[in-house]
């Protein structure tokens, strides 16, 4: 596509270029560095929608990638500064944008070393954004490290809890990922020499010196930390107790997005052959994640730790939808990638909020608040109902979507008995998200929460924002659907089933 | 009739839930009244166009409308319309649904009067209301599902309505949960019919099914999936558990929503797929065996509570268990007929128990008592309400509880016999209810917390209260006429089993001859009469009966025991306790003690290697001379 305006270039690297506004400016109020972060997210989020808008969603657009720019970075290694976006990046790139402009609001009362703060926030924004938009698998690295700097500094410093051991746990655990995750990219590089997804999809590797199967594991087990998949999933309970609200957002927003992202992007579409191998063993963990998840969630006292334990189990979905390997499945488990990214987002959001206004986590502790938040009750509600999969809220669309698409797919035998043990966990869900419901909001109030504020009109926006995505997409799934099917239909193509 | 006609009546509630929520509790909220307005006028708007669409269904050949449906979602193979199917069952749901709505909505006007939460009780309402159509007039099975789960939603939040009480919360939780179970056999229906026939239209499944094409082993499952469904949403064995404990929401709420409509919605939706279910033998029979066996379990259970709407309850539990036996066995109409009879009996005792409650402040039956004198209208619609409940001649009850028990009759014996000893079981229990409270003395209502009701003693309720009771008690007599002539079956497109079309006298006093009409008709006189005897001559003591059936006393009373076994056994002890806590033990120690075992062996490992670098040239001399002696020693030996 012949476009004047680097669009991608632009969405990328505003945050970043907020981020040095906001170092220069001198002795600046906190509100003009809430301000400025504010509007260059804001910016960035304003192209991705009408990047999202442009978007060619004809027939003749499917498989293509749309608003690329290819310039010529480290020639000595065939290495490209390529962008792209296709019907599977394109929602992740929305979703980020638009986390990104309310995590700014959700941090709007941080006043510890803020100008600090919005900066990492802001470089963690772009390197998440540069993971869904490169084309080039050196590039996708370097976003890809380029995120666990801010993650550290931002869970170590404004963290609470064990920040410190909850930070060093997430970087060395996400390294150890990372680097068989470059052992594998190279390896790819060694025997074909390039770089380039978009030439490396589906190409046959014919007798190489490694095997397939051995790339294939190096990568998948960089992305299935990130996701996570069980028995991979332990950082993320302590990375999100410990994490403060916005990155609690960011982290299961869209970060554990990158892990479903590159196993479609990258293990799925370069190794069609190995994915189908091995489904089996990991439709088994993403059954085994969902139901495992959901039981230990079930457990949680911590209102954090809870949310955090359900995303094991929502993202069970995901790695089921992607191996179960047909067109409807990874569409689903796409859009799952997208619902679960406002739905969780926002249940993150919402704890935030009332811990800052009751200063307990503790679910034994907590009761009774309906009288006192009648907005937040509300908003909290709806995040949990669309999170146990009500129809009518996008997380009912996705994992509908999913369900349906796994329990036709042929790519694992015996599958009509995974995807119903996986339908099992709506019942697990249903069950700690009306328990955590009653525990915080219903019976008496209490004394000590007499006089606790509901939410103010900062945190409406922001709030209602994510309530709106919620139910735009739970109600008309075709918006997101018909530009993912975009997407995902060469790469099932690989598959050949 | 233009087509926007039917998407109205379903957008009609929709916008009275949006005006509520957005304008009228933000900007109106010193003015609750408004709410209630609003709602009633919305749904009367819609129950009028109700009834035009019933007449345009009656009018139009095989009793069907054509509506255009619009796009939803399509990937690949997978295709979601939204439409409407409306056909001769749509078209008398949506009448029943629209009208029974309209009266408890007018009622709830003087039950919620002065509730701090009068905006959010007609919100929700509307949207039950919403949903509740959209239920019985999709027309495919992704978007049935929506509104069945949305209907769910709105019994979810009405019983929490008080959710300061502990209690309530926990009986809309567990309302929500138990049903969920039968979604899931729901569920996975819908993705066998689509993994089979990659359709989810119901049309297009009624015609698979007609022609052979679904069939079998998958046809059998299917149906039995469904059935799961209507189970958890109808209150049949096993999943019955939630409906009694649903009673702490707003009494015109357990009216509407537990009584009348949504537990209902079971019922119309195995008879929604009454072709699948027909093509099945299997599961016919399970729908008829759980069907029975759930109306005398639920009805022994009715006898013995002392809570009026616990009583109640039960009955519903009973009744549904009838209609499902009259689907098993009689077919579509003969469940259909009995759901819309009972809607508004069953509607009409919960009105009067909410009246009752009003009056007395407490839902207790052993502090009620001579309540006839005091409250006559609502003595008046309870007592025939109950007398219909009991099958007595010509009360609309009758008439299709009749249907069913002959229905039973033609098919399995066993059935039949359980269904013959719940007519007397009902009868008996309906009337210990009526000589309980409206018979005898009056016993004091409720302690003086509830002192707003004392000062004046037991009263009548308000006219918005009573009138739509006695619409109600009209209805309660007349409804079940409609079928007298056969016309219903026929309007259904269902012959029934054993019924020729006959004149209307013919079958008004011909119905009084048939051998098994006048059995059942026998056995509910003797149940009243039992009750009488017991309640109020008193020739029988009460306590003594109890006494020598103690056994059973205690079974009933303690529900078989059920709620313990779920709650305290399965959920507590197997799940949360067992299974759930070992895993998060496992979590914790095995699998992130693993992560962490890695992390503290890889630091010790370095400690290690650290004291091997010891900086001392003599040592690394030596290490070096040692390897190349070893290197030296491998090329020789190997090499």
């Amino acid at each position: 596509m012949d476009l004047d305006f680097s669009y991608l270039t632009a969405i990328i690297f505003l945050p970043i270029v907020g981020m040095i506004v906001i170092a220069l400016l001198r002795d600046p109020q906190p509100k003009t560095i809430r301000l400025t972060a504010l509007a260059f997210t804001l910016a960035s989020f304003a192209l991705s929608i009408a990047v999202f808008c442009l978007f060619d969603r004809s027939g003749g657009a499917v498989g293509q990638m749309q608003f690329e720019e290819k310039l010529s970075w480290i020639p000595a290694i065939n290495a490209f500064y390529h962008l792209g976006v296709d019907g599977l990046s394109l929602p992740m790139v929305v979703l980020m944008t638009f986390l990104g402009v309310l995590t700014v609001l959700v941090s709007w009362k941080i006043e510890l070393r803020l100008r600090e703060y919005f900066i990492w926030l802001l470089l963690l924004e772009t390197s998440i954004l540069g993971v869904f938009c490169s084309l080039d698998l050196i590039l996708f690295f370097l976003f890809w490290e380029l995120e666990l700097i801010p993650m550290y500094f931002l869970i170590s410093i404004w963290g609470s809890g064990r920040k410190e051991y909850a930070a060093n746990k997430y970087l060395i655990y996400t390294l150890v990922g990372s680097a068989m995750m470059l052992a594998g990219i190279l390896s790819i590089y060694f025997i074909t020499g390039s770089l380039s997804m978009m030439e490396l999809a589906g190409l046959a590797l014919a007798a190489p010196a490694i095997p397939l199967t051995a790339m294939f594991f190096l990568l998948l087990t960089g992305f299935a930390i990130k996701l996570p998949v069980f028995p991979l999933h332990t950082w993320l309970p302590d990375a999100h107790t410990n994490a403060p609200t916005a990155v609690s957002v960011i982290l299961a927003g869209a970060l554990l997005k990158m892990g479903g992202y590159g196993m479609i992007r990258l293990c799925v579409t370069i190794f069609p052959e190995v994915a189908l191998r091995y489904a089996p063993l990991l439709v088994v963990l993403a059954v085994v994640g969902v139901l495992y998840g959901a039981a230990v969630t079930l457990r949680q006292k911590d209102l954090k730790r809870l949310i955090a334990y359900s995303s094991v189990s929502h993202m069970g979905y995901v790695l089921l939808g992607i191996f179960a390997l047909n067109q409807i499945s990874v569409t689903g488990a796409t859009l799952q990638m997208f619902s679960h990214g406002i739905i969780t987002g926002l249940l993150f959001a919402m704890v935030g909020l009332v811990y800052d206004k009751t200063h307990e986590r503790n679910l034994d502790n907590l009761g009774g608040l309906a009288r006192q938040m009648p907005v937040i009750v509300v908003v909290f509600s709806i995040a949990g109902l669309a999170s146990l999969c009500l129809p009518g809220t996008s997380g009912f669309a996705a994992e509908f979507i999913i369900f349906i698409g796994s329990f036709s797919s042929v790519a694992v035998s015996g599958m009509q008995v995974y995807t119903l043990l996986g339908v099992l966990g709506i019942v697990l869900t249903a069950g700690y998200i009306l328990w955590m419901l009653q525990q915080v909001f219903y019976g008496e109030p209490l004394e000590k929460f007499d006089g606790v504020p509901d939410a103010d009109s900062i945190e409406k926006v922001c709030i209602f924002s994510f309530v709106g995505a919620i139910m735009l997409v739970g109600l008309y799934p075709a918006v997101l659907t018909d530009v993912i099917r975009l997407g995902v239909e060469p790469i099932i193509g690989l598959v050949g089933l | 009739m233009p087509h926007q006609i039917p998407w109205l009546i379903f957008l009609l509630p929709v916008f009275s839930l949006i005006i509520i929520s957005f304008i009228l509790r933000p900007f109106f909220n010193h003015r609750p009244k408004l709410s209630g307005y609003v709602t009633i006028g919305a749904i009367g708007i819609a129950c009028a166009f109700s009834f035009w669409v019933l007449a345009e269904v009656f009018g139009a050949p095989g009793h069907k409308l054509e509506i255009p449906d619009i796009q939803w979602v399509v990937i690949g193979d997978l295709s979601v319309h939204v439409g409407l199917m409306v056909d001769s069952l749509t078209a008398v749901m949506v009448v029943l649904v629209t009208l029974v709505s309209l009266m408890v909505q007018i009622y709830s006007q003087g039950y919620m009067h002065g509730d701090p939460g009068y905006h959010r009780y007609f919100a929700f309402m509307s949207l039950f209301t919403a949903c509740m159509l959209g239920l019985v007039m999709a027309d495919n099975l992704v978007f049935m599902f929506l509104f069945w789960e949305g209907v769910g939603l709105g019994s979810y939040l009405l019983i929490g309505f008080w959710f300061h009480r502990p209690s309530a919360a926990n009986a809309a939780k567990k309302a929500f949960i138990v049903t969920r179970f039968g979604d899931l056999g729901f569920l996975a229906a819908i993705l066998l019919l689509f993994y089979h026939t990659g359709t989810f239209d119901i049309a297009e499944l009624h015609g698979l099914a007609i022609a052979g094409v679904l069939a079998g082993t998958t046809l059998t499952w299917v149906a039995i999936g469904i059935f799961a469904g209507a189970a958890g949403k109808s209150a049949q064995f096993p999943l019955h558990v939630w409906l009694p404990d649903a009673m702490e929401g707003p009494t015109p709420v357990s009216s509407l929503i537990h009584a009348a409509t949504m537990v209902a919605a079971g019922v119309f939706l195995v008879a929604r797929f009454s072709p699948l279910f027909e093509h099945s033998e299997v599961a016919l029979t399970t729908v008829a065996a759980i069907g029975g066996f759930t109306a005398i379990f639920a009805a022994s259970m009715g006898l013995v509570m002392t809570d009026i709407k616990r009583v109640l309850a039960y009955s519903t539990i009973s009744q549904l268990g009838y209609m499902m036996l009259g689907l098993g066995t009689g077919g579509m109409a003969v469940g259909i007929i009995h759901l819309v009879n009972h809607a508004f009996f069953k509607c009409l005792l919960f009105l009067g128990a909410g009246s009752i409650n009003h009056s007395t402040g407490t839902f207790d039956m052993r502090e009620m008592g001579g309540l006839r004198k005091a409250m006559p209208w609502t003595f008046a619609t309870f007592l025939i309400a109950s007398l219909s409940l009991a099958g007595i001649w010509p009360f609309s009850g009758f008439w299709s509880k009749d249907d069913i028990v002959v229905s039973a009759f033609a098919g399995n014996s066993i059935l039949f016999y359980l269904s013959m000893i719940t007519v007397f079981m009902t009868a008996f229990y309906i009337f210990r209810v009526i000589f309980l409270t409206f018979g005898g003395e009056y016993r004091g209502g409720a302690p003086s917390e509830h002192g707003g009701h004392e000062p004046q003693g037991p009263h009548e309720s308000s006219k918005v209260m009573v009138i739509p009771m006695v619409f109600l008690a009209a209805m309660s007599i007349f409804s079940g006429w409609f079928n007298i002539t056969g016309g219903f079956n026929e309007f259904m497109g269902h012959a029934g089993h054993g019924h020729e079309v006959h004149s209307f006298a013919e079958g008004f006093f011909g119905m009084l001859t048939h051998p098994v009409a006048l059995l059942s008709l026998l056995l509910a006189v003797l149940g009243i009469l039992l009750a009488y005897a017991m309640y109020s001559a008193k020739w029988v003591s009460a306590v003594a009966v109890g006494r020598v059936f103690k056994p059973f006393y205690t079974l009933f009373s303690r529900k078989y025991w059920m709620d313990e076994l779920y709650e305290r056994v399965i959920v507590v002890r197997v799940l949360v306790d067992g299974i759930f806590a070992a895993l998060d033990f496992f979590d914790a120690r095995v699998v992130d003690g693993a992560v962490n075992g890695v992390a503290e062996g890889t630091a010790a490992a370095g400690k290690a290697v650290r004291r091997v670098q010891t900086g001392q040239l003599q040592v690394y001399a030596m290490a070096i001379a040692v390897g190349v002696v070893a290197i030296a020693v491998c090329y020789y030996v190997f090499g």
